[in-house]
């Protein structure tokens, strides 16, 4: 049992998540398009590569590593048997995230975010709930344009975050912060691809490796 | 080195009331039938009957007869039921043995309501898809009327009930609101099944009030009966056709019956409205309530006996004259404090 923890952590990219995507699929998803500069936020300014005509473009090879950094860790936690929840405040995509959870296994959570659920969970939900081990944001902003209240409550509640900041998100809190576009359904539609085969992978790796481990 | 953490003196109280009632597991749920099957088949063994076929009456009447008790609540009195009906629904955990909820949408907190908003959305996008190809190959929509006086969506309690979880009223309405954008589509037939388990069938409340045809007696001669009443008076009244306008109460004759004018008045009525006054033979029973009651009681129940011998647009002047309108007024109640139901207790100044 602990091998089997143990020996995934040892390769620096152990599910291949390299092998997911290319920064032409990246490009040709319209990842790199962001806002306006008016509505950029100070913290996004490392990532962006350029301005034109007043658009902002983000720096493809930074998301690139960002990317892989993300989607090694998802799989990990979800290898180690973790629970994901993915957030969303857009309605656009809300059937496409949670449909996206449903195919994976894991949770999702598009609607509006009560103040208590992570902080006050015992109490909304009942003693001996487990917390979620990794929230994925596909959007950090809720509806209002400001930051969703769930950053900051995983943050007090020490549960890592991964989360797709667009030129007006504030990347701060979020521990695996992924500069790129999420307005565009193609682009949105790109990470729902990525984040479920980096999941779908690891669990199946997982039941593989257990497999053999019983068969010894 | 590790460094000591200075907790506070005061005692951390469990708050016993904030979280919610006590969770059930699905292993605590499953032994408890077993307890309950078994403890049926002791009891059947006790009262001498057979174990098989030993239904659920079998065991209340048991139950009653082994523990008979005073109480007057009949909840508070010793059952034996099966377990789905005393441990609610809703109270089961809803996690594994790992932890893991059940659920996909767990933890948004109202998991049922938003799995169903998710459901329809779905079909809704079903729909339009539908739509996009028929009209792609460029076939005609369809347009099958839905019958929209006769259904109406579920309450919001029926809603809670089906759900097994609170709903608020935004909520609710936002549901409605989506089942009807669902139903507004042209291609909406596809998911008439799932509309339907949230469409309720409204009883259409019109009843058209049946005129009774002509009933004829052994001469030959054609009558038909009505009933009327009027604050305590109940009357039946037979008009008899092809008459001399002879009328009897109770086996005497009206102008003994009612030796009042304003009786005989209101009996005469609906046939002085319809100008058939000595063309009809009339027998009536009647009982309860004074003079004026007795009258008004005759006089409703000969005007619906006569509604078989008239036309339709002559039963409808009569509905406008008031003549097959029942008379609400009744003696109003005396109340406390005052001498009668509107007059007070005079006004004294000191």
């Amino acid at each position: 049992d602990d091998k089997l923890l143990t020996e995934p952590l040892s390769h620096p990219d152990f599910f291949s998540v390299k092998e997911l995507f290319t920064l032409k699929d990246l490009f040709d998803a319209r990842v790199h398009l962001g806002h306006k500069k008016g509505c950029r936020h100070r913290f996004m300014e490392p990532y962006i590569f350029g301005c034109r005509l007043d658009q902002d473009i983000i720096d493809l090879d930074q998301t690139m590593q960002h990317l892989q950094l993300a989607l090694n860790f998802t799989a990990h936690v979800a290898y180690r048997g973790g629970i994901i929840l993915f957030v969303s405040r857009r309605r656009q995509f809300c059937h496409l995230v949670e449909s996206t959870a449903r195919a994976c296994g894991e949770y999702a959570h598009t609607r509006y975010w009560q103040g208590g659920l992570l902080t006050n969970a015992h109490i909304q939900f009942g003693p001996g709930v487990r917390l979620p081990d990794l929230l994925v944001f596909l959007s950090t902003l809720n509806n209002v344009f400001e930051p969703h209240v769930a950053i900051r409550d995983a943050a007090k509640m020490n549960i890592p975050t991964v989360g797709v900041v667009d030129t007006n998100c504030n990347p701060c809190l979020i521990t695996y912060p992924v500069p790129g576009n999420n307005d565009s359904p193609a682009a949105v539609e790109l990470y729902c691809r990525l984040f479920r085969m980096a999941i779908v992978r690891a669990k199946d790796k997982r039941r593989q490796s257990e497999a053999i481990e019983e068969l010894r | 080195t590790l460094r000591l953490v200075c907790t506070t003196t005061a005692v951390q109280r469990k708050n016993v009331g904030a979280s919610g009632p006590e969770k059930y597991t699905e292993a605590f749920i499953k032994k408890q039938i077993e307890e309950f099957n078994l403890g049926k088949r002791h009891l059947a063994n006790m009262m001498g009957e057979d174990p098989e076929t030993f239904t659920q009456e079998d065991i209340d009447r048991a139950i009653a007869y082994l523990f008979p008790s005073g109480l007057f609540d009949k909840q508070a009195r010793p059952v034996m039921k099966h377990p789905t009906e005393i441990f609610p629904e809703q109270r089961k955990i809803q996690w594994g043995e790992d932890g893991r909820p059940f659920h996909f949408l767990f933890y948004t907190g109202k998991q049922s309501y938003y799995s169903l908003m998710h459901e329809t959305y779905e079909k809704l996008l079903n729909v339009q898809k539908h739509q996009d190809q028929l009209i792609a190959q460029d076939l005609p929509l369809q347009k099958e009327k839905r019958n929209l006086a006769g259904s109406r969506w579920l309450t919001k309690i029926e809603l809670e009930e089906m759900l097994l979880e609170k709903v608020s009223d935004d909520d609710y309405s936002r549901f409605i609101q989506l089942l009807e954008k669902l139903v507004a589509l042209p291609c909406a037939d596809i998911e008439e099944k799932y509309i339907q388990k949230f469409s309720k069938e409204v009883p259409v409340q019109l009843q058209k009030v049946v005129i009774e045809p002509l009933q004829h007696d052994e001469r030959g001669v054609a009558f038909s009966t009505g009933e009327g009443k009027r604050k305590t008076a109940r009357a039946t009244a037979v008009v008899y056709d092809n008459g001399t306008g002879k009328i009897t109460v109770n086996g005497i004759d009206i102008l003994h019956y009612f030796p009042v004018l304003q009786d005989r008045e209101q009996l005469l009525f609906p046939f002085q409205f319809l100008g058939r006054i000595g063309k009809h033979d009339m027998v009536c029973t009647v009982s309860g309530g004074g003079r004026s009651a007795q009258a008004g009681a005759i006089r409703l129940a000969s005007a619906k006996a006569l509604r078989s011998f008239v036309t339709e647009k002559e039963v409808e002047l009569m509905r406008q004259a008031g003549l097959l309108t029942v008379d609400p007024r009744v003696k109003e109640r005396k109340k406390p404090g005052q001498e009668g139901p509107r007059r007070k207790f005079t006004w004294k100044k000191r």
